[in-house]
Parts: C-alpha cells; sequence; structure tokens
C-alpha cells in the first residue's frame, strides 16, 4: 500500500474506533485514536502477518502490552481480515470475543492477555530470547506500550533483561502521548529524559513523529539493522489524534464519546456524530508529504 | 498397619534427611535429557533453589534473570507461548508471592505452560525469619482458576512431582522446603496429580498433611497407636485438584479429620479440604498451621514446635477432635 492509502486505512480505522466505543458505552479513547497510525503501519506494511492465517508459526509476534488501546487494535485486525468488522459492534458485551482487555485464547491473532499494565515488554522479550537464543528463527517480535506504564518496576526490569541479551529481534514502540488518567505524564510521575532512560539500559532508541507513516515505517526498518541491540522506538503521538475536542485532553484517556459532558467538547449525544464528521473530512486534510 | 509402600523401618533414628528441595534438582536433570522444550529460569538463587545442575548440564536452556521476580514469571509466559516448559525458580516469598499478579494475568488466564516453583517455603526456613517464610503461597496460588498446587513429603516425592509436572500442560505450582527432613517414600510409592496416598491405614482419625508434616503425621500416628487412638494418615500432595474421593471416603470410616501443613491455617491445604468436607460429608475439623501469625527466627525444629506445626500439635489436634465427634 502506498503512503496515501495506508494513512486513509488509518483513518477508516478512527471511525471504526468511535463505533465501537459508542456502541460499547465505556473503554478509552483517546489512546486508540493517537495510535491508529503506527498499528496500521505495523500491520499493512511493517510486519509479516496475515489475517488468514494467524498462527502461522514464522509470523512476526505482536504484542499489546497496554492492553486498554485494544479498541485500535481489534479494529486494525477487522480490517486486516482477522474477524469481521460487523463484530466490531461487540465490544465488551457479554458473549464478545472482543473483551474489554484483550484475551489471547478469545480471538486469533492476539498473542497475550494484557491490562495490568507493565506486562508485555517481558512476554515480549520472552519470545525474543526463544527467537533468539534458543530457536534461531527469523521472525521478530514487536510490542507496543504506553508511557504511563512505564511507571511500572516490571517494564524496566524487562528493559534490563532485552539490553542484557541484546535481543535485536525485539522492537518496542512507545505511545509517546503524554497522558495518564490522572493527568499529564510529566505531573504525575515525570519520565523525562526517556530515551536516555532506555539508551542507559543498552537499547537504540528512535524517537518519530507517531502520526507520520512514513517515518514510523522507516524507523522499524532501521531497527532490523541494528545488530546487538534491541530497539526502542518513541512514538511522539497526538491522544485523540482527528477529533478536535479530544486531541491533547486527558479526561477522554478512559471515556467513550457521548457517555458525559466533558469541558470544551459537545454536549452529550452529539460528541460520537461530530468525532465521525471531523474524520470523515479528515481525508482532505491529510498533509502527504510522499505524494 | 500397611506401610509397604513407604521404606522399613520407618521410625528409625537414624533415618535418611534430605532437603525436599534436591529431588526437584534431581527432576529437572532427568527432564533435561528427556525434553529439550523444557528450559529453567531462575533468580539469582540457582545454587540454593537446585536449578545448578541443570543449569551447568543445558546452559542454552538456562537463563539467568537476576533479581527480577515479576520479569520472571513475564518472560516465562512469553518463552512458553514459543512452545518451551519453562520451570520458573525462585523463593516461595518471591515467586508466587511477589509476582502473583504476572502470574495471575501472563499465565494462568493467558493459559501458558510455566511451572513455578517456590522453594524455602513454611516455617522451617529458620533463622532467615519471617520475611522468608513463604507460609501463605498456597492460598494464593490454589484460588487462581487452571492452577495445579503440588506439595511433595519428600525429595523423592519432588522428583516425581517435578517430572509429572512437565507432563501436564497447564500452570503448576510446587512448593519444595529447605530443610532437610526424612525421606520416607520409596521409587516405588504411587504418586498421580489429583491423587492422594494412605500411607497408613486407621478407623479413629483421619490426618491430611502435606510437606514434612506428612512424616510428622505417620509419627503421631504411631504414637497414638499406643493409647488406643488408630489413625489414617493422607498425603495430600496434590492440595490442588484435591483428592475428594480418597478424602471423603477416609472421613466416612473415621469420622473426623486433623490438617497438617506449614502454612497459614487461613486458605490452605486444611481450608482446602473443609471446602470438599462441608459439602460432601461434614464432620469435626481441626487445623495443625499457622494461627494467623507472622514467622520469626530460630532453628527449624524450634520454630515448628513454638508455633505448632510438629508432630506433638498433630497429636494433640487429634485427641481434641476425637472428643467431638
Amino acid at each position: 500500500m502506498t503512503i496515501r492509502e495506508l494513512e486513509q486505512k488509518a483513518n477508516d480505522i478512527r471511525q471504526d474506533i468511535i463505533k465501537m466505543l459508542v456502541l460499547a458505552k465505556s473503554g478509552h479513547s483517546a489512546g486508540p485514536l493517537g495510535m491508529a497510525d503506527v498499528f496500521t503501519a505495523l500491520y499493512f506494511d511493517i510486519m509479516n502477518v496475515d489475517g488468514n492465517n494467524p498462527t502461522d508459526p514464522n509470523r512476526d509476534r505482536f504484542v499489546l502490552s497496554c492492553g486498554h488501546i485494544n479498541p485500535v487494535w481489534y479494529a486494525t485486525m477487522a480490517h486486516k481480515g482477522y474477524f469481521p468488522t460487523s463484530e466490531l459492534a461487540t465490544l465488551r458485551k457479554l458473549g464478545t470475543r472482543l473483551h474489554g482487555h484483550p484475551h489471547n485464547e478469545a480471538l486469533p491473532g492476539i498473542e497475550n492477555s494484557s491490562g495490568p499494565l507493565g506486562q508485555g515488554l517481558s512476554q515480549a522479550a520472552g519470545m525474543a530470547y526463544v527467537g533468539l537464543k534458543m530457536d534461531e528463527k527469523p521472525w521478530r517480535v514487536y510490542c507496543v506500550m504506553s508511557d504511563g506504564e512505564q511507571d511500572e518496576g516490571q517494564t524496566w526490569e524487562a528493559a534490563m533483561f532485552a539490553g542484557k541479551y541484546k535481543l535485536r529481534n525485539l522492537t518496542a514502540l512507545m505511545d509517546r502521548n503524554n497522558i495518564q488518567i490522572d493527568g499529564h505524564t510529566e505531573d504525575i510521575m515525570p519520565l523525562e529524559p526517556i530515551a536516555d532512560k532506555y539508551r542507559a539500559f543498552g537499547w537504540h532508541v528512535l524517537e518519530v513523529d507517531g502520526h507520520n507513516i512514513r517515518e514510523i515505517i522507516d524507523a522499524c526498518s532501521e531497527a532490523k539493522a541494528i545488530y546487538e541491540k534491541p530497539t526502542i522506538i518513541i512514538c511522539h503521538t497526538i491522544p485523540g489524534k482527528g477529533v478536535d475536542f479530544m486531541e491533547y485532553r486527558y479526561e477522554w484517556h478512559g471515556t467513550p464519546p457521548d457517555a458525559s459532558d466533558i469541558k470544551g467538547a459537545p454536549k452529550k449525544g452529539t460528541q460520537a456524530a461530530e468525532a465521525l464528521k471531523q474524520l470523515r473530512t479528515l481525508g482532505g486534510r491529510i498533509q502527504s508529504e510522499h505524494e | 498397619m500397611k506401610t509397604q509402600i513407604l521404606i522399613e523401618n520407618l521410625f528409625a533414628e537414624d533415618i535418611k534427611q534430605v532437603p525436599i528441595r534436591n529431588g526437584y534438582g534431581e527432576g529437572l536433570l532427568v527432564l533435561g535429557k528427556e525434553n529439550p522444550n523444557v528450559i529453567v529460569l531462575c533468580c539469582d538463587l540457582t545454587e540454593s533453589t537446585r536449578s545448578q545442575a541443570f543449569a551447568e548440564a543445558y546452559p542454552r536452556r538456562f537463563v539467568e534473570v537476576g533479581v527480577a521476580e515479576q520479569n520472571l514469571a513475564g518472560l516465562g509466559a512469553g518463552m512458553a507461548h514459543e512452545g518451551k516448559i519453562p520451570f520458573i525458580t525462585s523463593y516461595a516469598t518471591f515467586s508466587p508471592g511477589r509476582n502473583w499478579d504476572q502470574i495471575r494475568v501472563s499465565i494462568c488466564y493467558s493459559g501458558n505452560n510455566v511451572k513455578i516453583v517456590g522453594s524455602h517455603a513454611g516455617i522451617s526456613v529458620g533463622p532467615d525469619g519471617a520475611t522468608h517464610q513463604a507460609m501463605e503461597d498456597i492460598a494464593i496460588t490454589r484460588t487462581l482458576p487452571r492452577m495445579t498446587v503440588l506439595v511433595p513429603a519428600d525429595a523423592i516425592e519432588a522428583r516425581k512431582v517435578t517430572i509429572a509436572a512437565a507432563k501436564m500442560n497447564g500452570p503448576v505450582y510446587i512448593r519444595l522446603a529447605r530443610e532437610k527432613t526424612p525421606q520416607f517414600t520409596t521409587e516405588e510409592t504411587p504418586f498421580e496429580i489429583g491423587k492422594a496416598q494412605v500411607f497408613r491405614a486407621g478407623k479413629d482419625c483421619t490426618i491430611a498433611a502435606i510437606g514434612p508434616q506428612v512424616y510428622y503425621a505417620l509419627q503421631a500416628a504411631e504414637e497414638l497407636s499406643k493409647s488406643g487412638i488408630d489413625c489414617e494418615v493422607l498425603n495430600m500432595v496434590s492440595v490442588k485438584p484435591m483428592d475428594d474421593a480418597t478424602l471423603v471416603k477416609s472421613v466416612k470410616k473415621t469420622g473426623c479429620v486433623v490438617t497438617a501443613e506449614e502454612h497459614q491455617i487461613m486458605g490452605g491445604m486444611g481450608s482446602a479440604a473443609a471446602e470438599v468436607l462441608a459439602q460432601k460429608l461434614p464432620v469435626p475439623q481441626e487445623f495443625v498451621g499457622m494461627p494467623d501469625h507472622f514467622g520469626e527466627s530460630g532453628e527449624p525444629n524450634e520454630l515448628i514446635a513454638k508455633w505448632g506445626m510438629d508432630k506433638k500439635a498433630i497429636i494433640n489436634a487429634v485427641k481434641r477432635v476425637v472428643k467431638r465427634k
């Protein structure tokens, strides 16, 4: 797919995220919208994965550590052909395969259950260790983390481990959107200088605009060329990207559209319609430098 | 008396004493040879958890994790996801103590085939004191859906438990002890996950025990027989799944039960037995275990005597419970 096509795919995924959340009546809005470009780049360009063959032993492994942004994962997987997009309407409802936080046994293509923060990087490192050090396999491991979960000690235990064993087949992508539930990350528990911290732990560190699909793809390509180190790509994203009244607002971290009145947003009941209107027309506003 | 499945001279003063954890190390060596997917991860306690011999024999299949038990559980989950059978090894206070959430989500909920090995469990850890004496580990592991909980009674049984754990698919918690304790089972003693064994037949009281307390229960039964109380002793090695049928059958005959373990009374094997009996055959029960208290430093034999988990405590509990029939 061309960059332009990938950007349009990301926009379709954003619209599905809004529709899913409205029907679910609970869930997280800002993170999923902010990560739509990264997920699109991973699933439609970077990773060797096939929606029709989710257990292919040679597939790249994808681990989502911050399970709460799973609407973007589900929407991306549906678009990739893992399951019908119509099933997105079942998010969080009794009998669904799309649990509020992802469950590996519920849905083919989901490698790990997550939700309690900080657990993903350890599992990704475990997979990467087997692939690199024990079984010598060509597949790579991709792990998406939030910035908020850098507060968790386990994240740094895993970072130390991956650095020690030089897990070059491991690429982590951090959603650096600067928000967590209680406020801005630098107010709640400062993370900066986050890039230096990972460098000190033995990682190759890259920083990209998390809404520039070309940059995301290039960074993942560079990670493949780095030997002797795992790579982390700090993806600078805008939470709520694509919906002006959600962008940069931590109030939308854990809230779905139309569930409550939020300062600066349209009235409850009209938020989803306004968000979808903005997203539908965003296509005309995307400025791609590579056209 | 039917003790032929145990060693001869069961009560000899010079009975061989071996730490239960040694059996784990021997089991790993057997597995290392049998199954290339068996791997061992350890948190800076390789020698004292008896993982050392495996680490030397199979260096590519041994992973040093450092003092990081949360990562230990997550790595184990990721490696199991790739088809390995990881034995994640530390002291029971740290794993499953510190990393219970990781065991819950990354291992049990995710259906990852990880074996959690907690050494140095119980008050018989001794001089290290309360911080290192895991007295809650059975309670926190047996409440996790899908978890199997096994507590071997001696080193030989620990070897069998280790090998059996690798052969079943699914998370298993294996509880080991540090101190030397009598080696009283034999190669021929039956062991099967989900089964209790009758180590002594009797008609007046059932003593259901795990770990080192199984031997103390046999000693107690021997002594009580002299005062006319005929006890049946069950080895409840498979705490979960529990062998309801063997327990109920025994209690139907004896009409009362004493449970004995080096664990908090709350939530331990005795509680598990009470859950079974309350539903299937309610009878008087006395609990030998830790009475909602932390341990302290001391010699192992001093501590199990002071806190009431030795032969004498079992004898007293039996005397109390038979009066309540």
